[in-house]
């Protein structure tokens, strides 16, 4: 076995037991980039150097005996999370040679646990989309078919999971972002409750929805990661102040005295039959597991995209703003009027699906319509996390398919945005209601395309999510098949 | 029609966006459809509801006001476009 096929609890182990060095994984690691990359594209930046030199900082201090949790592992972390040694994209144009002045807190949680960090992961334009084709350097790839979509936002970090490029990495989650591409490429993704992970260093894309989480080859890895970047942050007021339990903690055999809800509202028209196979039979496995199985219900789920395309989209058009050439990021030089600078700054630095919703946001929110959209969809939003709270009376977690459909072709829906947004109908309530959600392999589609199963759960409940997604990774039988990349 | 070629255009001049003619085109009919779908909001009564911003209603936070280390002005200046060592340098506002 190669080391950079190991999980990230794995690769822990054989540097604690002494059988491998950091150097030797992060090689190893860099290698397998420079195998695949020509293939897979899931990075933006790569710091062959700094990650060499990290390695051997890391060997030196396991042997001195003060080694973190996370010591000598290497990992890669979306362009979206702000790293002072690393230029920070957001995939976007604007901020080509934006070199953050700081570390993210996420990222500073994970260096302080003696983490390396290898690179930065592409994504759709300031995590704007559903499939990475908004990236303004390259398109990541499906590691499972080639010219298939790797999902979006956080596309490069599913695919550097999927591609062993990476033991772990962090994504961000406005509308699906995590859970949907670890759905597509068949990782663990996981969007914890609002408030728990510090989103200082998170470029905001819509603060009200944005969270910072982890995307890794397995639920135990998912756990290790939430161990270490959650926690409350005096920089992040929205950040909540509740103490972080050891989530591998939760990973028992087992569902006994489990309570899961599945919804009808997310098994509705347009659900691919073979997502809802995959689905439904992991959900009998939840059932062998000791888990109770009924059926809830959250009836304002078909309003859910309607309501996040106009809060998301009028959060974003007040953050992005900020890039108007004058304190970082690009500046077109051949204006004559500082009004005019912005104006061609904003427009050559931007892509089309930034300029879309900056323009949506911006007319719900301007004069005359502010009650009519923004307000309108902030009651409504109301509904669905009141929607959320009477089922998670009745039941523990809440399970169901991430997306409609496993990945599709490159450009198949590049051309039409709403019929692009109706394909996070499954991820967005999360979001609005604030509740944490996993995305965890469930199968395969005939065509060998993975297919995920989402759980959410009551804010704060994390533990039950992983604890369900590690009963049904116990079960499903698919945890050793990786994609043929050569 | 819930939105017109000429808000569009007005929309942009707030954003601070400049439009192709051919963009303007095709945006007003994308947003369009995007506003007429949004519409769909309007089935439900809202009239009781409150608006839901922080989920977990969290309210404002206090704090010491005590001055912490911060970025100096070589750190914050390190990223702009055109900087003369003090400030940032931006084209001229009154001719």
């Amino acid at each position: 076995m190669e080391f950079f096929s190991l999980t990230l609890a794995q690769a822990k182990k054989q540097l604690e037991l002494g059988n491998i060095t950091s150097v030797q994984l992060t090689e190893s690691i860099l290698s397998r980039i420079a195998a695949v990359e020509p293939r897979v594209k899931a990075f933006i930046t790569l710091d062959r150097d700094g990650a060499l030199a990290q390695a051997e900082a890391a060997d030196r201090q396991r042997r001195a005996g003060v080694a973190g949790e996370l010591c000598g592992l290497p990992l890669a972390v979306k362009d979206v999370l702000c790293t002072s040694t690393m230029r920070t994209t957001c995939g976007s144009k604007i901020l080509e040679n934006f070199v953050p002045p700081y570390d993210a807190t996420v990222i500073k949680k994970l260096k302080d646990a003696g983490a390396i960090i290898v690179g930065k992961l592409a994504m759709d334009e300031f995590a704007m989309g559903s499939t990475c084709e908004n990236c303004a350097y390259n398109v990541p790839e499906n590691p499972w078919k080639p010219g298939y979509v790797a999902g979006g936002s956080s596309g490069g970090s599913a695919v550097a999971m999927a591609a062993d490029e990476s033991l772990a990495s962090l994504g961000s989650d406005t509308g699906g972002s995590i859970r949907q591409p670890a759905s597509l490429c068949g990782v663990v993704g996981m969007k914890p409750t609002y408030g728990r992970v510090s989103r200082y260093g998170l470029v905001a894309f819509a603060s009200s929805l944005d969270q910072v989480g982890p995307l890794t080859k397995d639920v135990r890895d998912c756990a290790l990661m939430m161990n270490v970047i959650s926690g409350h942050d005096q920089r992040d007021a929205t950040s909540v102040d509740t103490p972080v339990p050891d989530y591998t903690a939760a990973l028992q055999d087992g569902l006994k005295g489990v309570r899961i809800g599945v919804p009808p509202e997310y098994f509705s028209q347009g659900l691919d039959p073979e997502v809802e196979q995959v689905v439904r039979t992991g959900i009998e496995m939840l059932r062998e597991a000791g888990a109770e199985i009924k059926e809830v219900s959250l009836p304002h789920t078909e309003y859910c995209v309607a309501v996040y395309y106009l809060i998301a989209p009028a959060e974003a058009s007040s953050n992005l703003a900020r890039y108007d050439g004058v304190r970082y990021g690009y500046r077109a030089g051949d204006a004559d009027s500082l009004v005019e600078m912005y104006s061609k700054t904003r427009s050559r630095g931007f892509g089309d699906e930034v300029k879309r919703r900056v323009l949506i946001g911006t007319y719900a929110l301007s004069a005359g319509y502010y009650d009519a959209y923004y307000k309108k969809a902030s009651r409504v939003r109301t509904l669905i996390r009141d929607d959320f709270k009477t089922v998670f009376d009745q039941c523990d977690l809440v399970v169901s398919p991430v997306t409609p459909t496993p990945a599709w072709m490159i450009g198949e829906k590049a051309d039409d945005p709403l019929a692009l947004y109706l394909s996070d109908i499954l991820t967005i309530s999360a979001n609005l209601a604030g509740i944490p959600g996993l995305s965890v392999p469930a199968g395969f589609s005939g065509s060998g395309l993975p297919i995920g199963m989402q759980m959410q759960a009551a804010h704060f409940n994390e533990e039950v999510l992983l604890r369900a997604a590690w009963n049904l990774e116990l079960r499903a039988g698919i945890k050793d098949r990786k994609p043929e990349l050569g | 029609m819930k939105i017109t070629r000429k808000e569009v255009e007005h929309v942009a001049r707030l954003a601070r966006l400049e439009l192709q003619p051919e963009e303007v085109e095709r945006l007003t009919i994308q947003l369009d459809t995007i506003l007429n779908y949004a519409a769909k909001l309007d089935e439900l009564d809202t009239g009781g509801v409150a608006v839901t911003t922080h989920t977990q209603g969290a309210g404002n936070v206090f704090r010491e006001d005590l001055v912490h280390e911060a970025l100096n002005r070589e750190q914050a200046l390190a990223n702009g476009p055109d900087q003369n060592g003090e400030a940032f340098v931006v084209p001229r506002i009154i001719s």
